[in-house]
């Protein structure tokens, strides 16, 4: 990797003698890709455009392929992707878990290097955003939907198969308890319940976060290369990746996003109506699922057209207010004590459980490991593109080790507390009170069956609906604000009518398949471009640490 | 009559700038005014540059440059935004105060049919500072 004196004269750039650091010392990479390069911009029916030409063709081709053949094959293609989907959880499952635990190992050394000195932007850079903004803008577009819909619902079940032991036929396990379960023992099965959930919520996902985060504004703030996914592949591609092997983890990563966002667009859709429907009696049907989608992509819109500050960062912000206010509200009227004390043995627990529940090799409880937990991974990872890429952009003027605390420790320290009110209280329950409504409940009315068991529960019912609501809207347009950039070429200033286009693409998919079917083939397939992604992500470990190393560090 | 004038520029895009630029130095020369050049870019790298400070640093170049044609005293702002594509607008409205500017003079582009989404600068920065305003149509 060739970098750069910031004081020595560039002849790439025009009429100027020296190309300046960004803000205090930063090393640039010296590259003469000029950002928009490949770019197609122009008029197109009255409309501008700015785009990067392979790569926005490509991928909408090949999404607008992947749907009709989705809608119109939909017997022949749904086993293929499931097919698919299926080979890599159980006989890879191993890679994401290995994957996952390199990924987490490399963010909590960083921390502790003197390499976490360094600052996104350059040693002098100040932040874009407030802590406060910053922070609720990462934990929505990170996870806010899934903590909302298994919340409850993930400790109840795993306590469930965990005080249930387990079960062999002709050798293998069909029990879904995790590790060795805890058969008739409620205070064991309920630990075990809690940090197999906290597993799914906790450092792994935010490390997979992490690293994709970090690289992208390090190689993007400090060196100077566009807010592509592909930027971080240069010190392993060098000038190649801004040919085609670039183009391809690009498109790969538009694709990723886009049937990511689409998919759970459609299925949170799903069950949201459940929730609409067991609060306030409106049918539960496809006309409701289909308003809810027009709904929630018309807010979007407007998001995306007041920009990142006043859109994203504003509705990320009342929503962590109206998460912070339910789980408040549990946490006092609920068992307050047992919450107080059950964060604490929790976070033991589940730093107890660790070495064991990550383990990639050799487990005994595969229902669980490869049915959760690397369907998990693998959904994260496949998510990982988007949500770094957010992450990333709202991240410069920080340094490495607030960068990770924030977005690893502080994240997963929420989720526990967020498990532990909300898994606890249904737990306490369960077993305490006997209400059996909220294990027997589908899953996407767990939560809800739990807030009626609860004081005013027709308004916390409502405001938990609003909070899915919302961050569904904060996915759509976060989703589409980087899918926008990558298609551009790493363009943050394209066209607004663009964002339009990408937000409006993601719900018509949804609506789509909501309507035609194949919502969870689909899904099959986002899912499985974690496999991908997975090493995407390994070599971005690669690419931090030597990024890094040729950083000057703040003081 | 006219103190300051302020041309916002967009670096990417110098060529669709031209008349606005002509009409600017005019303008200062007439009126004996400091020029401002401003411009609104982006956090991460761009086409133009790769940090907002090699940004600020082409800009005060480029107002140099056209110093040595209109031979007015010119200044140079650059300001960040995370997200200039929809920022811009009110980001250009708070330095127009800042700046201390009266007149505005800027380039747009054509009105359209689209202006309800994507509304061209002038008319809301028109419609939102006391400064008078230059609209130059390309």
């Amino acid at each position: 990797m060739e970098t750069q004196d910031p004081k020595k004269s560039n002849d790439s750039s025009e009429g100027v003698d020296g190309v300046p650091a960004p803000e205090g010392p930063a090393n640039l990479i010296d590259t003469d890709y000029q950002i928009g390069q490949d770019n197609y911009s122009g008029r197109l029916g009255g409309i501008e455009i700015d785009l990067h030409g392979r790569v926005f063709a490509i991928s909408s081709i090949a999404i607008l392929f992947f749907v009709v053949i989705t809608l119109a094959l939909q017997n022949q293609v749904a086993p293929i992707f499931q097919g698919i989907f299926d080979y890599l959880t159980t006989n890879l499952s191993w890679v994401f878990l290995l994957g996952t635990n390199i990924f987490l190992i490399v963010c909590i050394v960083l921390i502790f290097t003197p390499l976490a000195k360094v600052r996104l932007g350059g040693a002098k850079a100040t932040p874009d955003f407030s802590y406060i903004g910053w922070f609720s803008m990462l934990f929505a577009a990170g996870m806010g939907i899934g903590l909302m819909f298994y919340g409850v619902s993930e400790p109840i079940t795993h306590y469930g198969t965990s005080v249930g032991g387990t079960t062999v036929e002709d050798g293998v396990r069909t029990d879904w308890a995790p590790l060795g379960a805890a058969e008739g023992d409620q205070e064991a099965a309920k630990n075990l319940a809690m940090s197999a959930s906290i597993l799914h919520y906790g450092l792994h996902p935010w490390a997979m976060y992490a690293v994709v985060a970090l690289a992208l504004g390090l190689f993007s703030f400090n060196k100077g290369l566009p807010l592509t996914v592909r930027s971080i592949f240069y010190p392993v591609l060098g000038e190649r990746v801004w040919g085609w092997p670039g183009d391809i983890i690009d498109i790969l990563a538009v694709f990723a996003t886009l049937f990511g966002l689409a998919t759970s667009l459609g299925l949170g859709a799903s069950q949201a109506a459940a929730g609409l429907s067991h609060l306030f009696d409106i049918p539960n049907g496809d006309a409701t699922k289909v308003f809810l989608i027009m709904g929630i992509t018309a807010v979007a819109l407007g998001s995306i057209l007041l920009g990142v500050d006043k859109g994203v960062r504003r509705l990320s912000e009342i929503n962590l207010v109206l998460a912070a206010l339910l789980l408040l509200f549990v946490i006092v009227v609920g068992p307050t004590l047992l919450i107080a004390t059950d964060f604490f043995k929790n976070l033991i627990v589940y730093l107890g459980n660790l070495p064991a529940l990550s383990n990639p090799f050799g487990r005994e409880d595969a229902n669980y490991s490869q049915g959760w937990t690397a369907f998990y991974y693998a959904w994260w990872i496949a998510w990982s593109p988007f949500v770094g890429m957010f992450i990333a952009r709202v991240s410069r003027g920080r340094t490495v080790r607030e960068f990770l605390i924030a977005v690893l420790l502080v994240p997963s320290t929420v989720s526990v507390l967020w498990m532990t009110a909300m898994g606890g209280t249904a737990l306490e329950l369960y077993l305490g009170q006997g209400v059996e409504s909220i294990k027997e409940a589908t899953l996407e009315l767990q939560l809800f069956m739990m807030l009626e068991q609860l004081p005013l529960a027709a308004i916390t019912s409502f405001v938990a609906i609003t909070l899915v609501i919302v961050f569904f809207i904060t996915s759509s347009d976060s989703g589409s604000l980087v899918i926008d950039t990558m298609t551009a070429g790493g363009k943050v200033d394209a066209p607004r009518s663009q964002r339009i286009f990408w937000a409006i693409i993601e719900g018509a998919i949804a609506i789509a398949l909501l309507l035609g079917g194949g919502l969870e083939a689909l899904q099959a397939m986002a899912v499985s471009f974690g496999l991908p992604f997975t090493v995407i992500l390994l070599v971005g470990c690669y690419a931090i640490v030597k990024g890094l190393m040729s950083e000057p560090r703040a003081q | 009559m006219y103190r300051k004038i302020l041309v916002p520029v967009d670096l990417a895009h110098l060529d669709a700038l031209e008349r606005a630029l002509k009409v600017a130095s005019d303008l200062g020369q007439h009126y004996e005014t400091e020029i401002c050049y401003l411009s609104v870019t982006q956090s991460t790298p761009s086409s133009v540059a790769r940090s907002p400070e090699e940004y600020e640093q082409k800009l005060e170049a480029f107002a140099k440059e056209q110093a040595n044609t209109h031979g007015r005293p010119v200044s140079a702002k650059v300001l960040v935004s995370a997200d200039p594509a929809v920022e811009l607008d009110d980001k250009l409205i708070h330095a127009i105060d800042d700046q201390g500017a009266d007149l505005v003079v800027m380039g747009t582009h054509h009105h359209g049919k689209h202006d309800i989404i994507m509304p061209s600068n002038g008319s809301h920065v028109a419609k939102e500072t006391n400064a008078s305003i230059f609209l130059v149509r390309p």
